[in-house]
């Protein structure tokens, strides 16, 4: 299963990724991302792999990135 | 026919300054960290994106109808090389540094994934430069720049940046006492 | 701090030179890689720098990386940023050539060409001289470099070394690439706790029968008891030995901090229990590096809890958001527990900022964090009650 990594000496909560995958990615109150389910890498559903990638790719900090399969 | 081309390369020169300028305003803006306009801030990032692509297309048709064009007289090389021009040097040579900024801008955001984010940070620096080389190009160079409509635009323009950057400052400058944060 | 030994080889030898470590140890084997990772396996040595991960598992990955354009580095890692623990120094200061050992040997099990000792500034001068000791008696086939530590909690963190040996700054990195596949400069690195490395010279010395047998770990025993200091103790002490090793505790104590600041509060009633990895972990804690911290009598377990937290949300590297923002909270929500204000929400905000931080960091910093909280709100409930209704029951005033 794809899973999402955030690299949280990159990331600045600038919330591109919690606009663009609120299904997984849920801004905490200083704007970081938090997974939705509480994990450290969330896993990412078949379905939302295109929004996901869209995610990673949009990150101004190049915070977020797909890991596994 | 001549005329045609004349009339092509400042068209195109001006709606790119007004395509840079939105591409700058909107760099600095979202970069002050929370959502502009009532847009989200992927939206106004996206819009950066495709606007600075825009951008390089009306640059791209604004050089060549100049390259082609018999009173600029420009040569191959003074496309890339600024200063060398026999029209104008000085502006045209501030055209030709945009140019060429313009380039790196673009060619290291779309490999920003590759080049890893320190390199593309400080190559995206080169915005700051970028932007009022155009500027001072379009005002020095067109032969509208007396025009008022060409005035209007600019300052238009001007303000645009100068309203983001303010913005910035003042919202980062808020962030830093809030957090402590001073990065 | 003086260092009592009770039993066992690794603070053994008679004099810290090449000669007392030859007398005391013998001969160093040389082992082939996959036989050495495979009596390592059966010996079920883990980690004594905190985290405990199994040793072999670490060796076969950075072996397994040694094909590469890079050859593999190994690390002994002695920063010992933990301020309770003194065992590392001691160790480098009585056994330098066990350690030095065990580097020897981990380099040559993972085919390194290169090796570093990352250690506390006091330590690096005995311990070039033991390098170079070694290098005049030919006994190392890979060179080894000593390297001062900065004096920092979040410096002996494995990729913050790696950072540091690689020209970088001594803040953890990011882990999407574990350093046993790039780390120093890029190559596959293998870091490893220098009580680790003296381990493993005295695995491949004595094989897997018998370290599972004869087994012993060096523990810190600091606070309110006879004689602090570091001790060597039998695997599976029970804390109560351990302190008693240690003059006893100086009062009975309400709770017993074991693994270091970033461990967990046993509760009087179960200082019996063993200090191994599956003893502890009822308590949530784990011998980590093997810091006991008695509380001491009259102390208010929540005051010093929140003193604590208050340290390690300073001591954070500041690089990532949610433990950069969500530590002060929490320690400012602590310290007004521990002060008595009797908001009856602060229990709840504790675990709602401690769900907040925990797992969001580039290190273990905020994890290990929310585990000192979570045991001192379990441990200490009874205080929390009464801190929630302004008074203390040991005594403390608001």
């Amino acid at each position: 299963m794809t899973r999402l990594h955030v690299d949280w000496t990159a990331c600045q909560g600038r919330g591109h990724c919690t606009e663009l995958l609120p299904e997984l990615l849920a801004p905490d109150e200083w704007g970081y991302p938090r997974s939705t389910d509480d994990t450290k890498e969330p896993a990412v559903p078949v379905a939302l792999l295109p929004h996901a990638r869209r995610a990673v790719r949009h990150c101004p900090r190049l915070a977020l990135h797909l890991v596994g399969p | 026919m001549n005329d045609a081309l004349w009339y092509l390369a400042r068209g195109t020169g001006v709606t790119s300054l007004v395509l840079l300028t939105v591409v700058v305003a909107l760099g600095i803006a979202n970069r002050a960290g929370r959502p502009a306009f009532g847009l989200p801030r992927f939206g106004v990032a996206q819009v950066h994106r495709d606007a600075s692509l825009l951008a390089v297309g009306f640059v791209l048709v604004h050089v060549i109808s100049l390259f082609f064009d018999v009173y600029a007289q420009l040569e191959l090389f003074d496309l890339i090389v600024p200063f060398g021009a026999t029209y104008r040097p000085m502006w045209t040579g501030l055209g030709t540094l945009a140019v060429d900024l313009l380039i790196a801008l673009v060619g290291t955001s779309l490999l920003r994934h590759r080049l890893g984010l320190r390199a593309w940070r400080v190559t995206h620096w080169l915005a700051y430069a970028c932007w009022p080389l155009a500027f001072a190009h379009a005002l020095g160079s067109g032969s509208d720049a007396g025009a008022w409509w060409l005035r209007t635009v600019a300052g238009a323009c001007l303000v645009a940046v100068v309203a983001a950057v303010t913005w910035r400052l003042s919202t980062s400058a808020r962030a830093t006492v809030l957090s402590g944060d001073t990065r | 701090m003086t260092a009592v030994l009770t039993a066992g080889r690794l603070l053994g030898a008679g004099h810290p030179d090449l000669r007392g470590h030859d007398t005391a140890h013998g001969p160093l084997p040389r082992l082939p890689h996959d036989v050495l990772i495979g009596v390592v396996r059966d010996a079920g040595l883990t980690g004594h720098g905190g985290a405990g991960f199994p040793t072999h598992v670490k060796l076969a990955a950075v072996r397994g990386h040694a094909g590469g354009r890079r050859p593999p580095v190994v690390v002994g890692n002695g920063a010992e940023g933990e301020p309770g623990s003194a065992k590392d120094r001691t160790l480098l200061a009585r056994a330098p050539h066990l350690v030095l050992d065990g580097l020897q040997l981990a380099a040559a099990a993972v085919g390194a060409a290169k090796a570093h000792l990352y250690v506390r500034p006091a330590s690096a001068g005995p311990l070039a001289r033991a390098v170079r000791e070694r290098r005049a008696a030919g006994r190392d086939p890979v060179p080894v470099v000593v390297h001062q530590a900065q004096e920092a909690f979040l410096s002996g963190e494995e990729s913050a070394v790696v950072s540091v040996l690689s020209g970088g700054r001594a803040v953890p990195r990011d882990k999407l690439r574990r350093v046993t596949e790039s780390g120093v400069g890029g190559a596959p690195t293998l870091v490893q706790n220098v009580e680790t490395l003296a381990q493993l010279a005295l695995v491949a010395r004595h094989g897997a029968d018998w370290f599972r047998r004869s087994r012993t770990f060096l523990a810190t025993v600091t606070g309110p008891v006879g004689r602090p200091g570091v001790y060597e103790v039998p695997h599976g002490v029970a804390l109560t030995a351990l302190l008693a090793a240690a003059g006893g505790p100086v009062a009975a104590p309400r709770a017993v901090l074991v693994g270091g600041f970033h461990g967990a509060w046993v509760p009087a009633a179960a200082v019996d229990v063993p200090m191994s990895r599956e003893g502890l972990a009822p308590y949530g804690a784990s011998p980590g590096a093997g810091v006991v911290i008695p509380l001491a009598a009259g102390e208010c377990g929540l005051a010093r809890t929140a003193r604590i937290v208050g340290y390690l949300a300073g001591a954070g590297a500041k690089q990532c958001g949610p433990c950069l923002n969500g530590l002060p909270r929490l320690a400012a929500t602590m310290a007004a527990l521990a002060r008595m204000e009797g908001d009856p929400s602060l229990p709840a905000g504790v675990a709602r900022l401690a769900a907040l931080v925990r797992g969001r960091g580039a290190c273990g910093h905020p994890d290990g964090t929310v585990r000192l909280i979570r045991s001192a709100m379990t441990v200490f409930a009874d205080d929390v009650t009464a801190h929630l209704h302004g008074s203390c029951l040991d005594g403390a005033r608001p």
